[in-house]
């Protein structure tokens, strides 16, 4: 059977970047003694599938895998088996069991949260605020997207779904599906492009806060709700 | 949360930042306010080559069990990393706490191989810590030394305040014990290097002095302090079943060198190969119970969640214990689905059976290691691989599937010839002859491949061959010329593929290998004019370390192509590592007459070690029980 594992990831280990994350959860498993199912074959390897890969140096609060398990106890024991084993700034929030036939975590994502705080190196004019608002109010945001072959230009506006200025930051919803992902970081800087603001390196700060999948009526729902 | 030492604009633009956050799975935390001593333990080379090392692995594990000292990991940084700091004036920090290195108590460093000497002083550097022993005060960490390369301390005697001369596991805790009295009754620091040097296998190079004859060799060693050995005895496990070994290794975020969970079965090699300084460094041999291996496998699985285990050993074959201890690690590995690594076996019906288990036959390649091209020059070096137990090894390797082959070689090895060079390409064809004489054309999958590769031998302290001239470059290198044409006059020269070492940093390995004090200003100067890194090729400046021998006035020369005499004075000679002088002086003679000295199995050889009172030479020998 299939379960689902939602976690965080904040504070120094955001510097592992995404590969050494899967290799972390699988020799976790192991420490965990979690009964997970293995592909056949000489190498044997966990079946393991992540929702979407977190850009190094960035934080979330809503990051998910699913892995097959061969037996399970019950969701409770398994969040806790795996805290028990998890290091500094890793931490296991929730754990649900899929139904049977629901696509593997990385098929379902449609949108995420994200929570973005400037570098205190940017100059920020007096009313950037009025100016992102205007910005976001826009009906269409062309941009010109490099792809793998060429460029192309999008509608930047379609894949917002919500921007927010916050007291902690600006909070957008954006299409995180796969081919259609749009980054927050990319967001921004186009948004100080078009207002002539240079912006210095490592510019944001980034946390994820959660990852959606769409239901069947086209809701977004976190993909453990 | 911790604080990191670096900002996070820092991390993000060096290379695999996790290198430097430290946090990683069985790292071990303590408050700093209830430890008395701090300990930095440094590998000063990058993080993934570091961490991938058993005995800082042990040291670790073992300091933090002692309730008042709290060990913690430091590496070179990399070079990106390196610059910055220099610019920024960020000063080195240890993993764990991410504090300044400079403020901690000791700093040990371990030295694995010659061509990390430039990393130490760029280690001391961005610590902030004097280069210079002698310029040091009680402000700063007591730097000591452990490891292979301690067995000819002297090229780098200045920059460290103590060597500690053999196995760690032993004498840590006296050494603490006397800091801490250092500490509390705030003696000064040439007080503590005194007592220091009275504790059994510590080596304080200021005590010592060392005077030269005019042409260079060493005339006498004088110790400077009253109740100070004039000879330092290694020191050693007696029992490694009863002893220090990390049940929770630190588990690596970024994969590293050796990602796996790490075996030792046995300290030593019954073997005493000519050239191999090991084999004679950690003599006599002693097994580990295959119990305790057992019940060790099995916790560091539990602990690491690793995938993979190796066993460690200078050759596992020779554990008495092995197809015991393989059954069990086959069984319990795939019922956990974990990978069996199995390095340094001797290629015969047991290994391949054992191989087959645990590898996909068509992935993996088998390995000889008959280090030189003729049973003559095998005889010298004591290598005792004959070309029949090779060709029938890969006979049966071909027989069970296997279809590539590495082969290992030395050049430059004392009394070769052209001769020996060309077996090389004859035995290698020899090999590729077997495949296509064992295996029917219609059960082959493309041709066989051999890839042979040699090295330059470089004479090591403690070995046989430590009165050996080395080679020039120019010498290395005609032989290798020499090896490729003896390869491509083959018939199954398509079949076989060739590499060679370069030549510039074996000679320069060979100067450290066997150089004395003078070797340590070349050293300064070198990293002075930029030299770090020097185990990595794209960063070896062998022009630049050529022009620091000249700045010194120090003749490379000296310490490779000259033959010693049977009675010269070596640096290293005041260490007694439990092989004797006569001893190797013995098989040096031996190895001029071509003749092969049994292994410590068959006959013990009164090499010295025995008198240890353990291992090998305790054990009833074959044949005559």
């Amino acid at each position: 059977m299939k379960v689902r594992i939602k976690f965080s990831k904040e504070g120094p280990v955001k510097f592992i970047g995404h590969l050494d994350v899967m290799r972390y959860f699988q020799k976790a498993i192991r420490r965990a003694d979690i009964d997970i199912a293995y592909s056949t074959g000489f190498s044997p390897h966990q079946i393991m599938s992540f929702a979407s890969p977190l850009s190094v140096g960035h934080e979330s609060s809503g990051e998910y895998f699913d892995i097959e398990l061969n037996s399970i106890t019950d969701t409770e024991d398994i969040k806790n088996r795996l805290n028990a084993v998890m290091t500094e700034g890793i931490k296991i929030l929730k754990v649900a069991v899929l139904d049977e036939g629901e696509g593997n975590a990385m098929a379902s994502v449609a949108a995420a949260d994200y929570l973005v705080r400037f570098s205190d190196k940017i100059l920020l004019p007096d009313d950037w605020k009025e100016k992102l608002s205007a910005y976001y109010e826009q009906e269409h945001i062309p941009v010109m997207k490099q792809t793998k072959k060429s460029e192309k230009e999008i509608d930047l506006k379609e894949g917002i779904y919500k921007l927010q200025i916050r007291d902690d930051g600006i909070f957008m919803q954006l299409d995180a599906g796969s081919g259609s992902n749009v980054k927050p970081g990319f967001v921004l800087e186009h948004f100080f492009s078009t207002i002539d603001v240079q912006l210095p390196e490592f510019p944001f700060r980034v946390r994820r806060l959660e990852t959606y999948r769409r239901t069947k009526k086209g809701k977004l729902m976190p993909l453990i709700s | 949360m911790r604080k990191l030492a670096l900002s996070d604009e820092i991390l993000m633009q060096v290379e695999k930042p996790a290198r430097y956050i430290g946090n990683e799975v069985n790292a071990v935390m303590k408050d700093k306010n209830k430890i008395k001593v701090r300990f930095a333990m440094c590998f000063p080379d990058v993080y993934e080559i570091g961490m991938s090392h058993l005995g800082i692995q042990i040291i670790y594990d073992m300091l933090n069990r002692f309730d008042d000292v709290w060990c913690e990991r430091v590496y070179s940084p990399w070079t990106d990393l390196d610059a910055v700091m220099r610019r920024e004036n960020i000063k080195l920090f240890a993993l764990e706490s991410q504090d300044a290195i400079q403020n901690f108590d000791f700093l040990g460093i371990t030295l694995q191989y010659e061509m990390c000497y430039t990393n130490i002083l760029q280690v001391l550097d961005l610590s902030g810590i004097p280069f210079l022993s002698k310029d040091r005060t009680e402000a700063d960490p007591i730097v000591i030394g452990g490891g292979p390369c301690t067995y000819n301390p002297e090229p780098i005697c200045d920059f460290f305040d103590l060597f500690y001369i053999g196995e760690g596991e032993t004498q840590y805790r006296t050494l603490i014990d006397l800091y801490e009295k250092y500490k509390d009754e705030q003696k000064s620091r040439a007080w503590f290097l005194e007592n220091a040097a009275k504790i059994p296998g510590i080596y304080v190079p200021s005590l010592y002095e060392v005077s030269y004859h005019e042409d260079g060799t060493i005339k006498e060693r004088k110790a400077l302090a009253p109740n100070i050995p004039d000879v330092i005895v290694k020191e050693m496990v007696t029992d490694v079943s009863d002893t220090y070994y990390p049940m929770k290794p630190v588990v690596p975020f970024i994969k590293v060198t050796q990602d796996r969970v790490v075996l030792e079965i046995q300290r030593g090699c019954i073997r005493g190969c000519r050239f191999c300084q090991a084999g004679q460094l950690y003599r006599p041999v002693r097994e580990r119970d295959v119990d305790v291996l057992k019940e060790y496998a099995v916790k560091m699985l539990e602990n690491t969640g690793h995938e993979e285990i190796s066993l460690s050993s200078l050759s596992s074959s020779d554990y008495s214990k092995l197809p015991e201890l393989i059954d069990f690690l086959i069984e319990e590995c795939n019922k956990r689905k974990i990978n069996i690594s199995l390095p340094s076996l001797r290629i015969d019906a047991f290994s391949l059976d054992v191989m087959n288990k645990v590898q996909d036959v068509k992935k993996s390649s088998l390995t000889f290691a008959p280090e030189a091209g003729s049973q003559r020059l095998r005889n010298v070096i004591n290598k005792g691989l004959t070309e029949e137990v090779i060709l029938n090894g890969a006979k049966l390797a071909f027989e069970g599937g296997w279809t590539r082959v590495k082969l290992y070689f030395m050049l430059g090895l004392p009394f070769e010839t052209e001769e020996d060079i060309k077996g090389i390409g004859d035995l290698s064809n020899k090999i590729a002859a077997v495949f296509y004489e064992t295996v029917p054309k219609e059960k082959r999958n493309g041709r066989v491949q051999i890839v042979a590769s040699t090295s330059f031998f470089i004479p090591k302290p403690f070995t046989p061959f430590q009165w050996a001239p080395q080679c020039r470059k120019e010498e290395f290198l005609d032989k290798a010329y020499l090896t490729r044409k003896s390869i491509t006059e083959q018939l199954n020269q398509k079949s076989i593929k060739y590499n060679w070492h370069e030549a510039d940093v074996s000679v320069l390995e060979g100067i450290m290998a066997r150089g004395d004090r003078k070797i340590n200003q070349v050293i300064l100067k070198a990293y002075e004019m930029g030299c770090v890194y020097d185990a990595w090729s794209e960063y070896y400046k062998n022009d630049v370390w050529m022009q620091a021998f000249e700045a010194c006035e120090v003749d490379p020369d000296f310490y490779t192509v000259r033959e010693r005499h049977d009675d010269e004075i070596f640096p290293w000679d005041f260490l007694d590592c439990g092989v004797t002088k006569e001893f190797l002086l013995r098989e040096w003679k031996k190895a001029q007459q071509e003749t092969v000295t049994p292994n410590c199995r068959m006959q013990c050889q009164g090499c010295g070690a025995s008198r240890f009172g353990t291992g090998v030479c305790f054990e009833e020998k074959e044949g005559l029980s």
